[in-house]
């Protein structure tokens, strides 16, 4: 941590930035995987009321007579404790599972990215109580302030994605920061800065525009992060509420009978896995591809 | 060195105090009336305003702050809600069973780790590094709740070959119950010769062990293999071989040895993310610790002990990232702690 420097801004490397995420998948077998599982659980959150075999039972509707039944060709995940179709479950929980570590993930990166470009940028006293501020968050396991703050707000969805976004955003802040200041006085920003281009300008155009590679590749991990995050928050209760299609509470409902009926815990704790992975192995392959150097935090 | 250990315990204590002011801030305002949260909805108004004046919440929030920092010090952490006893000793009596899990976890993720590592290191690119590459970013992708389930349907339900849930079976503490010796229960059995509890420990601890070493496990695995690429790509390691050492001398102990300093950082982060983990590993296999009391503390909106695990949270973490600051100082000379 002390021996730790900014990291060196990213150089481009030639190409646009699309390109050489084709190149990446190209060459990266686990990251193709990883792209795959992604554009899966993306398809199942857009299209899931179309594909459940079970809409109605996805979002709740009890079917008692059916209860606790076996995988079987008609419920290949088979049935929960209130007969509903797991399957169905899983794939209408894959909408509001994505939606909320995307918004987790756009309200950290809102706050964190703007303040740590002008902390970076302007440096001085500003730069010092950002660091200061951000330091106390981050002497803090993030999950660990989000079961917190969850606790005190009472469990629900919403406060769970509001304290997982209080506790990330300062990764951001410190990530853009360091590289707004690797940025600050490279020649072309130096440049524009004694043509008089006001600061209001440089930071979007010059600062901004050239942090976002890392900020990506964050982000990407990030995603999954969340997945995983809130879904631990719901297992133990401090997240989704009954009946809501939330796979870490899916985990939780089926734990009573895991010796049982084995598969009421086991798919839905399986679709985070899969989520997770597919973010965690296309994020690590874009880190490795952008920044071999970056240390995974 | 003593000036940087001067530093960063300032700013330690510095953020302790912060945490304890937006903590009681956040407990006392957002509830509304914490009379009503200590007493229950339908306690009657004497009774709220017997509550109040007893645990001074008609004072201004000042002075009960005052009051709070003040007990924090003299060691009066205030009462558990649940239980009614001193979070303190709520927490001190659970302490030893969530530190033997996390040693445990450790112990099997910091060699694991560094092996997998290693082996991954040798052959970069090949289909040995792809699939340990797999297992490390699979092991971190896991989540722990799901992890311990599906070890309990297979290990517990289906072969029959562990135990499922606890430290020790209830049999065990019957006829053969651990002496105090430390206070952590598995190592007392063992320096007492109580075989029979030891062996039952044992048993009861593999499963929470693996299920949480799995984060770390990936992490170090990562973390080795980048930077043994990087010590085996020295003029040294060429020299090595170029006055015939064998290969595996090379790998093993003169490439491992300059590698680890980066891998005991991650070491250090990894068991302090790891903290986290053990509440849900211990939920899962009801494991008598911090963290199941944690969780249920948060369940409970039992203020005192959520704001006093919420301290020794933050303590935990400022110390493990500390203490790996000063071993990557003493492994690397090149560090400059300043």
């Amino acid at each position: 941590m002390t021996a730790t420097t900014a990291l060196p801004a990213f150089v481009p490397m030639g190409g646009s930035t699309l390109g050489r995420i084709g190149r990446v998948l190209r060459t990266d077998r686990l990251a193709a995987i990883g792209l795959a599982l992604i554009v899966l659980v993306v398809v199942l959150a857009v299209f899931g009321p179309w594909l459940a075999p079970f809409p109605a039972q996805g979002y709740g509707e009890t079917n008692v007579a059916d209860r606790n039944l076996a995988p079987s060709a008609l419920h290949w995940f088979g049935t929960d404790q209130l007969g509903r179709d797991i399957l169905s479950r899983v794939i209408i929980g894959t909408g509001p599972a994505l939606t909320i570590s995307l918004l987790v993930v756009a309200i950290a990166a809102a706050i964190g990215i703007p303040l740590g470009a002008i902390a970076g940028y302007r440096g001085g006293w500003l730069d010092e109580v950002l660091m200061r501020i951000t330091e106390v968050f981050q002497a803090f396991p993030p999950l660990l302030l989000a079961m917190v703050t969850v606790a005190i707000l009472g469990p629900s969805l919403t406060n769970a994605g509001l304290a997982l976004a209080i506790s990330w955003w300062p990764w951001y802040a410190r990530l853009v920061r360091a590289e707004a200041r690797s940025l600050r006085d490279r020649p072309f920003v130096e440049a524009a800065r004694s043509a008089g281009v006001p600061a209001w300008r440089i930071l979007p155009r010059h600062i901004l525009r050239n942090c976002m590679t890392p900020v990506l590749v964050q982000a990407t991990v990030d995603i999954g992060a969340v997945v995983l995050a809130a879904g631990s928050l719901a297992f133990i209760g401090l997240g989704a509420q009954p009946p809501a299609p939330d796979w870490g509470l899916m985990v939780a409902e089926g734990r009573g009978q895991i010796f049982t009926a084995w598969w009421i815990s086991t798919f839905p704790g399986l679709a985070i896995f899969v989520t997770v992975l597919g973010f965690n192995l296309l994020g690590d392959s874009l880190r490795d591809f952008f920044d071999p150097r970056q240390v995974k935090r | 060195m003593l000036r940087f250990l001067a530093s960063r315990l300032g700013t330690a204590v510095l953020v302790l105090f912060v945490l304890t002011l937006v903590v009681f801030v956040m407990s006392r305002v957002i509830p509304g009336d914490p009379a009503v949260v200590y007493a229950g909805p339908k306690a009657p108004p004497e009774e709220l305003a017997r509550i109040r004046e007893k645990l001074g919440f008609d004072q201004p929030l000042i002075v009960q702050y005052v009051n709070y920092l003040g007990g924090l010090f003299t060691g009066d952490w205030g009462n558990s809600l649940a239980t009614k006893r001193p979070v303190l000793d709520e927490l001190a009596i659970r302490l030893p069973a969530t530190l033997e899990l996390l040693f445990a976890a450790m112990l099997l993720a910091v060699v694991f780790g560094v092996v997998l590592g290693v082996v991954a290191a040798k052959r970069p690119g090949r289909a040995i590094d792809g699939v340990i590459r797999f297992l490390a970013i699979g092991g971190v992708s896991m989540p722990a709740f799901w992890l311990g389930l599906l070890l309990q349907v297979l290990f517990v339900g289906r072969l029959g070959w562990l135990p499922a849930t606890g430290q020790f079976s209830t049999e065990v503490e019957y006829v053969s119950p651990v002496a105090h010796v430390t206070g952590f229960p598995l190592l007392d059995s063992l320096l007492t010769g109580n075989w029979i509890a030891y062996s039952d420990g044992l048993a009861h601890l593999v499963l929470p062990a693996v299920t949480l070493a799995a984060y770390p496990l990936g992490l170090i695995a990562r973390m080795t293999r980048a930077s043994m690429l990087e010590v085996l790509g020295q003029d040294y390691v060429f020299t090595a071989s170029a006055f015939g050492l064998r290969d595996g001398l090379i790998r093993w102990k003169l490439a491992l040895k300059n590698a680890l300093p980066p891998t005991m950082t991650i070491v250090g982060l990894a068991a302090a993310y790891t903290l986290t983990g053990t509440f849900f590993v211990e939920v899962v296999f009801n494991w008598p610790g911090i963290g199941q009391f944690a969780v249920g503390a948060m369940l409970a909106v039992d203020y005192p002990a959520i704001m006093a695990i919420t301290l020794l949270g933050a303590a935990g973490y400022l110390i493990a990232n500390l203490v790996v600051d000063l071993i990557q100082a003493r492994l690397d000379p090149r560090v400059r702690l300043s």
